[in-house]
């Protein structure tokens, strides 16, 4: 059995909140963050309903305190937003001080400006600056240089809607293998006309609020967020008598070789993903109090990541429910929101509600958790899967 | 932990490199401001219905992992990781524009799924079969090395026996343009053989993918063993040399014991000082070898570093074309990478015979 990674810090903007603590109270109240779209004129605005984070750029810059005329795209901003709060709630003082690595997940990295002057670019050079900042990459780059991170590994991770749980998945490991003293782990991504369209074509896009594991679901809700952990390793703790928020305990990642967008009929993926989870954990499937569920409420995801619940836990399926139904679906930060939102259930020992379920899919007897509920949480199961077959499990736990 | 060795290599690339039993026998010599790739025959790996809707980087990488797998006698690998600055960057831009151009109507599906970042990772778990772990990195020109320190680690862990780890990156025109407006590409062509006399900025641009097969089992026809590798998101010049005497030293190695260094020059007058800094200085002495001038820049043209390497080890020759200086080594077993672009995303990389 593997000892755990500590968690010494957590930070996440949504369409519920602008730091973990305005998450927590919207998940426990029942505030939800699903709205027409204000931010983007598509013309799709009053067919979708989507997940939107209420600051600006503008005001995201100004809070962060960088000048209005600076290109760094929506996505880069949100990163650094949350990642500043995970380093202060860590009490960091020096990111240098221990060998420190960045890595960080994200699908569209800079697209939404990069779809704005497209074509632009040819007319005028009034926004050439955010060129470069379509490389996916280059949002890592620039959070690093917020941070003040030098001569560090940062990298960054795109495995669609595994993303950030694959980045920290990555992270935990490092520490593990002595690569790495801390790293800041999590993900962004924002809202764009490319997502919106793309899932539009898929034709998996909700025109309402979405409703997980109902029977009568109709797709997802697209949302932006972006989320990071700070994770350190014994000797960093020891030093600085840090607070320890939870542990990395689990992570699994495996391959559905399925299809690329769609998951197999019985979660081959998913499942295999949660084994590794357990094996690595060394705990067993009734030692978790609550999972996490990816949950996009789509036909397929929904379908096929409970039958990979009833394979992995049998007739003893713990309390879960997807939290998607408050932020809509954050692509490469599902993982990592949930991950926020797993270490925050553990602090609190509270299940999150599953909202806007009323039926209970034809195809079995899974009920998810629907209001909220108090219990002692010992270890929380959070999966992510996304296109290209990619599936993750991470387990958080209070003991190492 | 476990030594990582590398079995097997594949390449597509602007040269013609995706025969493994040859050696860049022939060169190809450019003059312009990109190079694409020698395309081998894809119909003998993918089924021509396939082939028609397929990203470039997605054909490429079904030619260059094959080449890897067929070399190392496997039919799957315990883990796919894969680095990409841009994924399938032609389909994204074609979305893209059609969103633009049609306004958000008549979309289809094929561009954006293929525009995800981990599709080619993901095609080449589907046509395997392989429910292993499936990574991709996307980080500029460390793509590539992120994947190497992925699998160096999962296999020095004993959680992998073989990955199969590659490198992709497509040349495609809007990016070009755009990145000849801000001066990261070339204006005016230049003659492959003239790159290391460019006065001018920016690179010439090419396009690759390239696959490796690693293992924690050493075969008789291993390439050679994968030392260390390490990225840093950002060296200042004058801490240059530290860091890579203290990457060095934590190998136990010298800087003697380098046979030879292959560094990334990209002809770029802005930023071809840091390869400079360590010709005339620190490796003034030390046999010194590039390749931008045979592949391109991208962002994982360390892919094509990667493979030669391992060909100079396994054919114990340096083609005559690669060589920066005269020095000639007593023996050739050690091999350090040297890449970074635009000052930013600078990688070590560490090999030796086995």
């Amino acid at each position: 059995m593997c000892k755990g990674v500590a968690i010494t810090g957590i930070g996440a903007i949504s369409a519920i909140g602008n730091n973990a603590q305005e998450n927590y109270d919207a998940l426990v109240s029942g505030k939800i963050g699903i709205s027409t779209i204000s931010k983007i004129n598509t013309v799709h605005k009053d067919d979708i309903m989507v997940g939107e984070i209420e600051m600006t750029n503008d005001q995201l810059k100004e809070k962060l305190g960088i000048a209005k005329g600076d290109a760094i795209s929506r996505t880069a901003l949100l990163a650094m937003f949350a990642a500043d709060e995970a380093i202060l709630q860590a009490g960091i003082t020096d990111i240098n001080d221990y060998e420190t690595g960045l890595i960080s997940g994200t699908t569209v990295g800079g697209m939404d400006q990069s779809e704005k002057y497209y074509f632009e670019y040819f007319e005028s050079e009034e926004n050439w600056g955010h060129i470069n900042g379509l490389h996916a990459g280059d949002s890592t780059q620039k959070l690093a240089a917020h941070i003040g991170l030098i001569e560090s590994f940062a990298s960054t991770i795109s495995t669609a809607c595994s993303s950030a749980a694959n980045a920290i998945m990555l992270g935990a490991r490092m520490i593990k293998s002595g690569q790495l003293d801390r790293v800041i782990v999590g993900g962004t991504d924002s809202l764009c006309k490319f997502t919106i369209n793309g899932f539009k074509t898929l034709m998996i896009q909700s025109d309402t609020y979405n409703t997980p594991f109902d029977d009568n679901r109709k797709g997802l809700n697209l949302g932006e967020a972006a989320a990071y952990l700070v994770l350190e390793s014994d000797e960093i703790i020891k030093k600085n008598k840090r607070t320890i928020l939870g542990y990395v305990k689990g992570y699994g990642n495996a391959n559905d070789a399925f299809h690329q967008t769609a998951s197999s009929d019985n979660g081959d993926g998913a499942v295999l993903a949660m084994e590794k989870a357990f094996k690595v954990s060394g705990l067993k499937p009734s030692d978790i109090d609550y999972v996490n569920a990816h949950g996009t409420a789509t036909p397929n995801n929904d379908l096929s990541e409970g039958r990979a619940l009833l394979r992995t836990f049998g007739d003893k399926v713990p309390e879960f429910s997807s939290t998607k139904a408050f932020t809509g679906h954050t692509l490469a930060v599902a993982g990592g929101l949930e991950a926020v939102y797993s270490v925050l259930a553990l602090q609190n020992n509270i299940i999150y509600p599953n909202l806007n379920f009323k039926t209970p899919m034809k195809e079995f007897s899974l009920l998810p958790q629907t209001t909220v509920k108090k219990k002692e949480l010992r270890n929380v199961l959070s999966n992510s899967f996304g296109f290209g077959g990619n599936c993750s499990t991470l387990i958080f736990s209070k003991e190492a | 932990m476990k030594p990582v060795y590398i079995h097997s290599v594949g390449s597509v690339s602007a040269q013609k490199t995706f025969e493994n039993e040859e050696f860049l026998n022939e060169i190809r010599e450019y003059n312009d401001t990109t190079v694409k790739v020698i395309d081998p025959n894809y119909k003998d790996f993918i089924p021509p219905a396939a082939a028609r809707r397929m990203a470039r980087g997605i054909k490429m990488s079904a030619v260059s992992s094959k080449n890897a797998l067929t070399e190392a006698g496997l039919e799957n690998v315990d883990a796919i990781i894969v680095g990409t600055g841009l994924g399938c960057i032609g389909d994204s831009e074609r979305f893209v524009s059609d969103i633009i151009k049609n306004d958000e109507q008549f979309l289809t599906p094929t561009r954006f799924i293929q525009s995800s970042h981990n599709t080619v990772a993901g095609q080449i778990a589907l046509g395997l079969g392989c429910k292993g772990h499936n990574f991709t990195f996307v980080h500029s020109a460390i793509s590539f090395e992120s994947s190497l320190i992925d699998a160096k680690m999962m296999l020095e862990n004993d959680e992998a026996i073989t990955v199969l780890v590659g490198g992709v990156d497509e040349l495609v025109d809007h990016h070009v343009e755009t990145h000849r407006l801000i001066g990261h590409i070339k204006k005016e062509p230049l003659a492959s053989q003239d790159l290391l006399k460019s006065k001018t900025e920016g690179m010439v641009m090419g396009e690759g993918s390239h696959f490796f097969v690693l293992s924690n089992e050493k075969t008789p026809s291993s390439y050679s063993e994968l030392l260390a590798v390490r990225t840093f998101n950002t060296i200042s010049k004058d801490r240059l040399n530290q860091k890579i005497n203290r990457f060095l030293e934590s190998q136990q190695v010298s800087i003697e014991d380098i046979d030879l260094i292959i560094l990334g020059n990209n002809g770029d007058i802005n930023f071809d000082d840091y390869y400079k800094q360590l010709t005339t200085g620190i490796f003034a002495n030390t046999a010194q070898a590039y390749y931008k001038h045979l592949s391109g820049d991208f962002d994982t043209a360390s892919g094509f570093a990667f493979w030669l390497a391992n060909k100079i080890l396994k054919t114990q020759h340096i083609p005559d074309v690669v060589k920066l200086n005269a020095i000639e080594s007593s023996s050739l077993k050690t091999i350090l990478i040297y890449n970074q672009y635009r000052g930013e995303n600078h990688s070590l990389t560490l090999i030796r015979k086995c």
